[in-house]
């Protein structure tokens, strides 16, 4: 393929040209004449990041597997590009192709993270597509919508035509179907999407209105015309272990953040952890068969050439034939080569064994995860994890010649003290003296070990027991961060342990969109007008920039940060049904702020509300 | 075994530098399923060694790269199994077997033979085709090199074996060794510095036509092909 959209002037100006060029092993061309519908698969990020992300590899495998259908790759330009493109009026085009993403007749982009807002703007904007739903015809491509950010679509309704809710495997054809039907009948855009809202786990954000209280809050949110569901439930593939998964996933030239053929074990997590998103909205875990894995595994190896492979979930170490698999990948993998890249698992004997087999342990390191500095608070928020555990594994990991310790906190969760944040540091230090109590001096490489802290700030997010908590202002969370970081200072190994924190105003930021409503569409394209783009990038992250967006919309961020939500409020995603229920997750919120845990799915049924979907773990 | 392998690099490839290059090989030779050898320790990499980078908008139709492998086929069946995993824009030319001793790609790279033609709208309106005959004619051509700690004075003349212009298109066949490798876009740079012009970054159409040995002896070079030296087997 000779045809680029770009000039070789162009090209050879840039940042890594590879980025816009499409050609890729794996990546698929098809003669346009010959299919019925064109879709681009955006992930409106870098090419790097995009290209590392699991779920449009496996929607541009099933889309591509539909005879009728091409789809191709859209990422944002970066920088460098974006002001070239914008200077000499360069419409935004599709890697495979190069043409033009306007004349697609779907534009599906994946929202995994909230600070990628303004560049869906940038997408839209780069294309000639009108930013606002209701501005487009049938010359503007059908945007939809999809990926974890969907559970609280509102601040982004504006610019979407369809949100589609819940996982792609199983609604598309029947959606792509429905179009074709609609275009051969010479039927307006208003009338598919009327028909598209009717589709299960469709959302077409246009035929619902709301309306809001005095205070703000919501009052009702209802669709403005017959036909149009009340409640969508979120779509969900049962089945994961004969459905689509590609075999030939596409194979960047450049080196990507995910450079290695990723398999995924399972869906959902059985810990319920209260802050966790994910583990609520991908109820129930399925895992995939073992057989299948294997299949995959060695069937993708093959077809990309990767040197790694990686295996991909949450929680893996709950994964039921989680020692037949690795067994299987290091007999097959060590033939071949090829690394085994090792999801962080619960520190056990099982584990560091795997571990010690697979990776220099020199050089690699272990990571724990226990969200809060106290048992207090740990089981406010329903992390399992206890102190004991912690340093039973922390000392066997050292007898196995492990120097090297992460740990990943949050501060901010509801009902945080001072004593709590102090237990970060003293959990730390425990570690540390671990390490000496175990490690005779003789055998001590370099003589210590080296424990890392990492907090973030935490903002709590829809479909969460957390959902009706406040957040902290920034200015707490710095005086949390400072609080850490001097309780370290204090300990007795302080030498032994490096802090780091996050940033606090991306957080409160990323908390007003996590659960904002439908009024702040207008300060993201307040805020992109004023240059904000590649906003989870601090380097081109202004915060000030919008401040000023949300002074001018005359809108308080403190409302959807610092605000409980009290139990009748009307939350802006209520309308949407993700298989856990409102009032399951109302008893783990007033079990979080009675100090109680809860046990997992495999222990005991919660009656969660996701044993309607008539499967995975909930029959076990 | 070692292998040496030639490649042409073209259409949309130019812009895969050669780092990437690199990573690409790597995973094509796991695709096409070669016996390839691998270092000792921890994280073994595959045995294989380029002869001479290859600028990003550049295309080439001489490339080489060596590989040690423990097993192999055919010089024509080897070729065909990479073909098969290669993208449009590469594509692999032959596969000849060298003896133990060979120097490696690398090390046996003496020049390089190019084509080299002004872009659309960056040709320089004066009589450069006669210009640059003169220009050539000279006894020195002296250039400021840029090192990374000062500026160094070379001569590039010595280094250009050939010049000629045929149809606008410039044939060049140049010092491609490691001590004095000179890429073409130096000595159209100088020349049109001496006309008062800047050679634009875009202006250059570029062909690396194939990258070339010297086998002479007693101080007579002999240039041939890198594969040259390989055999059909």
């Amino acid at each position: 393929m000779e045809k680029l959209a770009l000039s070789d002037e162009i090209l050879l100006k840039i940042e890594k040209p590879a980025r816009y060029i499409g050609n890729e092993i794996n990546s698929i061309t098809k003669d346009k004449s010959e299919v019925e519908i064109r879709i681009g698969m955006c992930f409106p990020d870098v090419y790097e990041i995009g290209m590392s992300h699991l779920g449009i590899q496996i929607l541009y495998d099933m889309f591509n597997s539909y005879q009728d259908v091409w789809c191709e790759r859209i990422y944002s330009p970066w920088i460098d590009l974006d002001r070239i493109m914008r200077q000499e009026h360069i419409p935004l085009f599709t890697l495979e192709s190069q043409e033009p993403v306007r004349e697609l007749d779907f534009l599906a982009i994946t929202l995994q993270y909230e600070m990628c807002y303004t560049n869906i703007l940038q997408i839209l904007d780069l294309s000639g597509i009108p930013f606002l739903a209701a501005q487009r015809t049938w010359e503007d491509p059908i945007v939809i919508g999809g990926g974890p950010c969907v559970y609280n679509p509102e601040p982004i309704a504006d610019f979407f035509d369809i949100f589609y809710i819940g996982e792609g495997e199983t609604r598309y054809r029947e959606l792509l179907d429905l179009y074709k039907e609609c275009r051969k009948r010479g039927e307006s855009r208003q009338e598919f999407l009327q028909k598209a809202a009717a589709v299960s786990g469709m959302y077409v954000p246009q035929f619902y209105q709301v309306s809001y209280k005095e205070d703000g809050t919501i009052l009702s949110m209802k669709p403005v015309q017959e036909g149009i569901p009340a409640k969508i439930t979120k779509e969900i593939e049962m089945d994961v272990s004969h459905t689509y998964y590609p075999k030939k996933p596409v194979v960047p030239f450049i080196k990507v953040t995910q450079d290695r053929v990723v398999l995924e074990i399972q869906r959902g997590c059985i810990r319920g952890c209260r802050f966790c998103q994910a583990g609520q909205i991908y109820r129930p875990v399925r895992e995939r068969d073992v057989e299948m894995l294997k299949e995959y595994a060695a069937v993708m190896l093959e077809n990309t050439g990767h040197e790694e492979i990686s295996l991909s979930s949450l929680s893996s170490s709950d994964y039921s034939k989680l020692p037949e698999l690795i067994d299987f990948l290091i007999q097959e993998c060590g033939k071949k080569k090829i690394n085994i890249s090792l999801p962080s698992l619960r520190i056990d004997a099982f584990s560091l064994d795997v571990m010690s087999k697979v990776q220099d342990v020199k050089k690699s390191s272990l990571t724990f995860a226990p969200e809060a500095g106290s048992q207090r608070l740990r089981n406010v928020i329903n992390k399992g994890l206890t102190e004991e555990v912690i340093l039973k594994g922390a000392a066997m990991a050292f007898e196995g010649g492990w120097t090297k310790v992460k740990l990943y906190f949050m501060l901010g969760l509801p009902t945080e003290t001072e004593e709590d944040i102090r237990g970060i540091a003293d959990l730390c230090n425990k570690i540390a003296a671990t390490f000496f109590e175990t490690v005779p001096k003789e055998k001590r490489v370099n003589g210590r070990v080296q424990i890392v802290a990492s907090t973030s700030f935490f903002i709590p997010k829809p479909f969460t027991p957390f959902q009706w908590a406040g957040m902290c202002s920034k200015e707490e969370f710095l005086d949390k961060a400072y609080l850490t970081r001097t309780a370290i200072k204090e300990q007795l190994n302080q030498k032994s342990i490096k802090y780091n924190w996050h940033e606090a105003d991306v957080s409160t930021l990323e908390g007003v969109l996590a659960r904002g409503d439908r009024k702040i569409s207008q300060v993201i394209l307040k805020a992109y007008e004023k240059g904000c783009i590649f906003d989870a990038w601090s380097e081109f992250f202004h915060y000030d920039l919008w401040l000023e967006a949300f002074a001018e919309c005359g809108i308080d961020m403190d409302f959807y940060t610092l605000r409980e939500r009290a139990k009748e409020e009307i939350l802006p995603w209520d309308f949407l049904d993700c298989g856990v229920t409102k009032e399951f997750l109302w008893r783990e919120w007033q079990k979080a702020v009675a100090e109680t845990g809860t046990p997992n799915c495999r222990v005991q049924c919660q009656g969660c509300g996701a044993s309607r979907f008539g499967g995975g773990v909930c029959f076990e | 075994m070692k292998l040496r392998i030639k490649f042409a690099k073209s259409g949309v490839m130019r812009f895969i530098g050669h780092l990437d290059v690199m990573r690409y090989f790597q995973k094509a030779i796991r695709r096409a399923g070669i016996d390839i050898a691998y270092s000792e320790g921890f994280s073994p990499h595959q045995i294989m060694s380029f002869a001479a980078p290859l600028g990003v908008g550049l295309q080439s139709r001489g490339e080489y790269m060596d590989i040690e492998v423990y097993s192999c086929t055919s010089s024509k069946e080897m070729t065909e199994r990479l073909n098969r995993v290669m993208v449009p824009g590469m594509e692999i030319l032959s596969v000849t077997m060298l003896e133990e001793l060979t120097k490696n790609a690398m090390a046996s790279v003496a020049a390089a033979r190019y084509l080299v033609r002004f872009r659309e709208g960056y040709e320089p309106e004066f009589d450069w085709v006669e210009q640059l005959k003169v220009f050539y004619q000279r006894p020195a051509i002296p250039i400021l090199k840029q090192t990374k700690k000062s500026q160094l004075e070379v001569d590039l003349k010595p280094a250009i074996y050939s010049l000629d212009i045929q149809d606008k298109t410039i044939h060049l066949f140049v010092d491609a060794s490691s001590s004095g490798n000179i890429k073409p876009r130096m000595i159209l740079d100088a020349f049109l510095a001496e006309h008062g012009r800047v050679l634009e970054d875009a202006a250059l159409e570029i062909i690396r036509e194939d990258t070339y040995t010297d086998i002479g002896t007693d101080g007579q070079p002999e240039y041939v092909p890198l594969d040259a030296v390989g055999r059909i087997f």
